[in-house]
């Protein structure tokens, strides 16, 4: 069980003053330059050692993912940081209570992540739609640079560090890193193709990290306390404190930061108030947002939440999102629901994407009806395999995955649901 | 369908000064890297929505191809090429939303401002639309009004926030149902005098 003092958002519920006074009082920018005097190195050691992996969805080590900038910085082309603070996941709302409740927490590991990649410029790029969110951070960055945190010797370490915060303008796709990056510049959210990757080639063509707000948040406690203190939540290859959002048919939905790899169910009894109607009135759990498969409730009985147990059960963390849906669910609407959200959000680069998504979402609707032939659930997850994998980003992939999940999980529902209509029919037409 | 368009654009000096504080976060030769926040800005003093003029002094004030700042206005969900409504209603109807009773703010949303989705009231007051995931779903269901999330609603709230902007009011925003933010109603589980004592 994680307690209180190993809690990195220790201002998550906003109960306390978010401005740099209060942020001080809790231990943020405490000698922050004594941690960029240990060096660049040191800092993506640490980082590594902690067993840190992105908290945005893929879960890719970030210690490594800073070590791809190059070593050297050429002058003609700087590095960038970019944070990626456009939470548009469906389930997903972490990182807006960082932003408006531990902004500077984010400020300094703007910093402290810029300086490990050798960059004097951060961009947050924040989702159009948290406006009252963007004021917060614009305030505490202003903040840092009036106390000299921020700025042409930031923290009095002699490293020039600018944080640019950044609105978008409604788009999930922008949440996808080279989408986010096309945005940046001033251009529709649409992903590049990869390679060249951004650490090679990013923003304005230069070296390029970006990297979610969690990831970027939880990098300064990480350094002040050691890679060993982290490290030692979770399990090996899982590690850390997390902050989980628990959503839908639970009694009392909220966010809180709890250690890796907790059980499911532990979860959701001790911090959301159990299942409404209790543990055995639930029906499914997507376990970590929208793209992510759902588990039935025989999984979710015992599952961890960790990357690789969830992966294990052919779901995934993504963002630590879960949603909760009991017995009195339409499970089928509840994903068709999901289907309509990827073909609004297709930016329409890709030909599968563009198409597939809303050739999915009406046959999903169909099947909500039961309108359909039960030879249509497997011509509905072929379409899923053609559009996985076939496209620029992982929109295509995060479209198909909550359908494959539904069918793997749910298919006699799905099959009932067509016999019913035809049986009722049947008895009308008599 | 024909929009009466403004003749000319020009940003208010207040206005002005905001829009070059912000170019000048970029780095110099990227200033087409403002593009979302002038059009925010530039929306905001037309009253909600993008006249061309408005859209074709961005593009010069940034040295960017007209059609390049059309296009950018056509991607991204919140900027508008029509007139609105003075106040904005989004219902966020995504499953987290949906699993929470989103299908009944919409119903409420319509009964009480007498339009359907995607229209805008006869007296200009009103647009309601249909929002994709806002991103604040342990608080679900959200309605977002101007620059504001609504959020623990249910219908008879709602109505009593929709009543308060009829009245000439801002009401508070956040949740409706009184708790402290994303935190469990009955009280955080952490974060507390009485958690943080049992951890010593």
């Amino acid at each position: 069980m994680l307690h209180d003092k190993d809690r990195i958002f220790t201002n998550l519920y906003g109960i306390h003053d978010w401005r740099l006074d209060g942020a001080r009082s809790r231990g943020d920018w405490d000698d922050t330059g004594a941690i960029l005097a240990k060096g660049r190195e040191w800092i993506v050691e640490e980082i590594k050692q902690s067993g840190l992996r992105g908290r945005g969805g893929a879960g890719f080590p970030a210690g490594m993912k800073w070590s791809f900038m190059p070593k050297e910085v050429d002058e003609k082309r700087p590095h960038y940081l970019v944070v990626n603070a456009d939470e548009s996941e469906p389930g997903t709302c972490k990182d807006r209570d960082i932003i408006r409740h531990d902004p500077h927490k984010l400020v300094e590991g703007s910093l402290v992540a810029g300086f490990a990649m050798g960059a004097h410029t951060a961009f947050i790029y924040i989702r159009g739609e948290f406006v009252r969110e963007a004021q917060v951070l614009q305030a505490a960055v202003d903040e840092a640079y009036e106390a000299g945190l921020l700025g042409k010797d930031a923290c009095g370490s002699g490293w020039a560090m600018d944080v640019v915060v950044h609105r978008g303008a409604g788009a999930y796709i922008c949440g996808e890193e080279t989408a986010m990056l096309e945005s940046l510049e001033g251009k529709k959210g649409q992903p590049r193709i990869k390679p060249p990757f951004p650490a090679a080639m990013g923003l304005y063509g230069c070296p390029t990290t970006i990297n979610n707000v969690e990831t970027i948040a939880v990098a300064p406690t990480i350094c002040r306390r050691g890679a060993s203190w982290f490290a030692g939540f979770g399990r090996e290859n899982n590690t850390g404190t997390k902050v989980f959002c628990i959503s839908g048919h639970v009694n009392n939905p909220c966010n809180v930061e709890e250690e890796m790899s907790i059980p499911l169910k532990e979860l959701v009894e001790k911090h959301a108030g159990g299942v409404r109607g209790g543990w055995n009135n639930l029906k499914a759990v997507i376990p970590g947002g929208a793209s992510v498969p759902l588990l039935p409730k025989s999984t979710c009985d015992s599952v961890l939440m960790d990357f690789d147990a969830l992966r294990e059960v052919r779901s995934g963390l993504g963002t630590a999102a879960v949603i909760v849906m009991d017995k009195s669910t339409d499970v089928v609407a509840a994903i068709a629901r999901l289907s309509k959200f990827y073909m609004h959000e297709s930016c329409g680069q890709c030909t599968p994407c563009r198409e597939g998504t809303g050739w999915m979402w009406r046959v999903m609707e169909r099947l909500v009806r039961g309108d359909a032939e039960i030879a249509e659930i497997d011509a509905l997850l072929d379409v899923t395999k053609q559009v996985e994998g076939h496209t620029i980003c992982a929109l295509g992939d995060a479209a198909a995955w909550p359908i494959q999940g539904l069918v793997r999980h749910f298919r006699d529902e799905i099959e009932q649901r067509i016999i019913d209509r035809k049986t009722h029919s049947r008895i009308q037409a008599a | 369908m024909s929009v009466e368009q403004a003749a000319s654009f020009a940003f208010t000096p207040e206005n002005e000064a905001e829009a070059d504080k912000i170019v000048g976060r970029y780095p110099a030769g990227r200033q087409a890297s403002a593009v979302l926040a002038l059009l925010d800005i530039a929306q905001r003093q037309c009253g909600g929505w993008l006249p061309r003029a408005a859209m074709d002094h961005v593009a010069k004030r940034l040295s960017m191809a007209p059609i390049r700042v059309y296009e950018v206005v056509t991607f991204y969900e919140m900027f508008y090429d029509r007139p609105r409504g003075t106040h904005e209603v989004r219902v966020c109807t995504t499953t987290p939303c949906w699993l929470r009773g989103s299908a009944d703010l919409v119903k409420t949303c319509e009964a009480e401002l007498g339009i359907r989705v995607g229209e805008t009231t006869e007296d200009g007051q009103y647009s309601l639309s249909e929002f994709e995931c806002l991103g604040a779903c342990v608080n679900a269901p959200i309605v977002w009004i101007d620059d504001d999330y609504y959020e623990d609603l249910d219908s008879e709230k709602l109505k009593a926030v929709l009543d308060a902007f009829r009245r000439g009011e801002t009401p508070k925003p956040g949740s409706q149902s009184g708790r402290q933010t994303s935190a469990p109603a009955p009280g955080p589980t952490t974060l507390t005098a009485k958690t943080a004592k049992e951890a010593r």
